[in-house]
């Protein structure tokens, strides 16, 4: 077997019993990323030297006896996420050749458990964006192909765009990510592969790029449930540098995929039922609820009468949230500089060189919704609805322990697409918006393939909190999907 | 409601963004476009809902108020653009 084909699971496995080396294991990603990466640009840097340095003190851990639970597994880092000693870009020019001295606690903890990092991966610029275009270090190829059309390049989703393509691709066994907006499991969705934003608060922020703060989560993506699983123990816990960060046990993930779904009972929200979508996602849709009937979970038909508010609501707060987040950016402390006339005209110039179109227009934004005589109309009024989605939420899992919908309203769309259509590229994020803004757990699991051959995404949401039920159930879709179509772009 | 050009550039001035004079209709267009569709929020009755701030429910915790870290002055100035000594340099700001 490829070493690269390898499930997160199955490699700590065969670490484990000495069939493979994490060095063998590391040099084959290498190789995977030297082949392929030059064609979808998933990596924005490569960290060779650093991870076989790496790969050989996880070799030597475990002939002590002193593996971790990720000792030796090879693994992308968004771009996002600050990297002792390694460039951090967050996709944009403005972070210029940025070196973080510190490093982020969600990759301090995946260090601690001995993964590998093999570089950083592509990302939307802030983490803004469906598509992975508005990269400063170029877009990132999808590595799946429509059968009709195999020369189209399709995006891969964003803003985790490179991570999700860089494990489809099997350049890297697992990858971390954030998710806003649905950064996470959009990108999941369009590269047939699995990502969780887990509960608000579950995983440190401290030491990720911020975009909008109180919406921003980190997660992994991985190729099966149970390999995100994983990951996710390891990446979460309290940090007391994060204020946001819960004081809370850090569950057995992996555990909860073995459980049964028998007696569970599944919400199935009506206003998730749009007007316009593909008769094949609502044919994956009732398929997903037709898999869990038959594993014995109960079916119940909920309401979450606001949902069509979210996405306007979610386009008042995080542009406000993003305005103030990136003022830091001001071209005198860390990042790149444009000369100016005067401090003002320093400022200006350098962020107007700095940000792309996509980072402004949401800096204009949130800067307008803030400022004195609109706040009231807009960012308290937008609080107040989030508030009212979240209560949506609420009212719903008094009657259901899991909420099934489709991860997005279409598969992944050709690039240069929706690029001059700010809105219809923000209505990418009308299913996973929701769980962003009422703070809860939502995986997308691989479900199958539309008319193209392009792959589908069911979306599962649970309590806060309860992300082991999330798993309980995504395992239970992935078992029954048996989805086991490769990419045409692969190692 | 519509951003006339001078709310654009005073809003561009607010954000600290230098924006063209030819920039500003495509702005103008953009930001009406996402501000329109914004405006169906007016439709939902939030008469007594209190705004949710922030992502969770935790209230925010209290830690001992003392010094947890510093001395690194180098490690904090090792990304500026410009730098005089141990301090950050910017263009003359009082003349």
């Amino acid at each position: 077997m490829e070493a690269t084909h390898f499930s997160l699971a199955g490699a700590l496995s065969a670490l484990e019993e000495g069939l493979i080396s994490a060095v063998e294991l590391t040099e084959a990603h290498l190789k995977a990323i030297e082949a392929v990466n030059p064609q979808i640009n998933a990596f924005i840097t490569v960290t060779a030297e650093a991870a076989l340095a790496a790969a050989r003190a996880a070799d030597d851990r475990r002939a002590q006896g002193e593996a971790g639970p990720l000792n030796g597994i090879p693994l992308a880092i968004k771009d996002l996420f600050c990297t002792q000693g390694v460039r951090t870009t967050a996709g944009s020019r403005i972070l210029g050749d940025f070196v973080p001295p510190y490093e982020s606690t969600v990759t301090k903890n995946l260090l601690r458990d001995g993964a590998v990092f093999l570089g950083k991966a592509n990302l939307d610029e802030f983490a803004m964006g469906s598509s992975n275009e508005t990269s400063a270090f170029g877009g990132v190829q999808n590595p799946w192909r429509r059968r009709d059309n195999q020369g189209v390049a399709l995006v891969p989703g964003g803003s985790s765009g490179g991570s999700a393509a860089a494990v489809a691709a099997r350049l890297a066994l697992g990858a971390t990510a954030t998710d806003t907006g649905g950064s996470i499991r959009q990108p999941a969705a369009f590269c047939g592969i699995v990502g969780i934003k887990p509960t608000y608060g579950r995983c440190s922020r401290w030491g990720i790029v911020a975009f909008a703060s109180s919406l921003d989560q980190a997660g992994p993506i991985a190729r099966t449930v149970e390999d995100s699983a994983i990951l996710l123990r390891s990446m979460a816990g309290h940090d007391p540098k994060d204020s946001t960060s819960a004081e809370r046990e850090v569950p057995d993930f992996a555990a909860a995929c073995h459980r049964s779904v028998k007696g569970l009972r599944i919400g199935v929200p009506a206003e998730y039922r749009l007007d316009a979508m593909p008769a094949e996602i609502q044919a994956l849709w009732d398929q997903g609820i037709a898999w869990l009937k038959a594993e014995g979970a109960r079916i119940v038909p909920i309401s979450l009468p606001h949902t069509k508010y979210a996405l306007p609501t979610y386009y008042i707060v995080a542009p406000a949230e993003a305005s103030s987040n990136l003022a830091r950016y001001d071209g005198v402390r860390f990042g790149m500089r444009v000369p100016g006339e005067d401090l003002k005209d320093l400022y200006e110039r350098t962020r107007a060189a700095g940000f792309g179109a996509e980072v402004k227009r949401r800096i204009m934004i949130g800067t307008y919704v803030l400022s004195a005589g609109y706040y009231d109309a807009y960012y308290v009024k937008a609080q107040q609805v989030r508030a009212l989605i979240r209560r949506d939420f609420e009212t719903a899992f008094a009657d259901c322990d899991a909420i099934l919908t489709p991860s997005t309203p279409s598969a992944a769309f050709a690039s240069g697409d929706k690029q001059d259509d700010p809105i219809a590229m923000y209505l990418n994020d009308v299913f996973t918006v929701t769980a962003n803004l009422s703070g809860l757990p939502a995986m997308s699991i691989p479900a199958g393939l539309d008319a193209q051959g392009l792959p589908l995404g069911l979306q599962v949401i649970g309590r806060g909190f309860d992300e082991e039920t999330v798993f309980t159930v995504g395992a239970a879709i992935e078992r029954a999907a048996g989805f086991s179509a490769l990419p045409q772009v692969m190692a | 409601m519509s951003l006339d050009a001078a709310t654009i550039r005073r809003v561009a001035n607010l954000a600290r963004l230098r924006v063209e004079d030819d920039e500003v209709p495509r702005l103008q267009a953009e930001l009406n476009g996402i501000l329109g569709w914004i405006e169906q929020l007016q439709a939902v009755d939030t008469t007594g809902v209190e705004a949710m701030s922030g992502g969770g429910d935790a209230i925010l915790p209290l830690r001992p108020d003392v010094v947890t870290d510093g001395g690194q002055a180098e490690a904090v100035l090792a990304n500026a653009p410009d730098r005089a000594g141990v301090f950050f340099a910017v263009p003359k700001v009082v003349e």
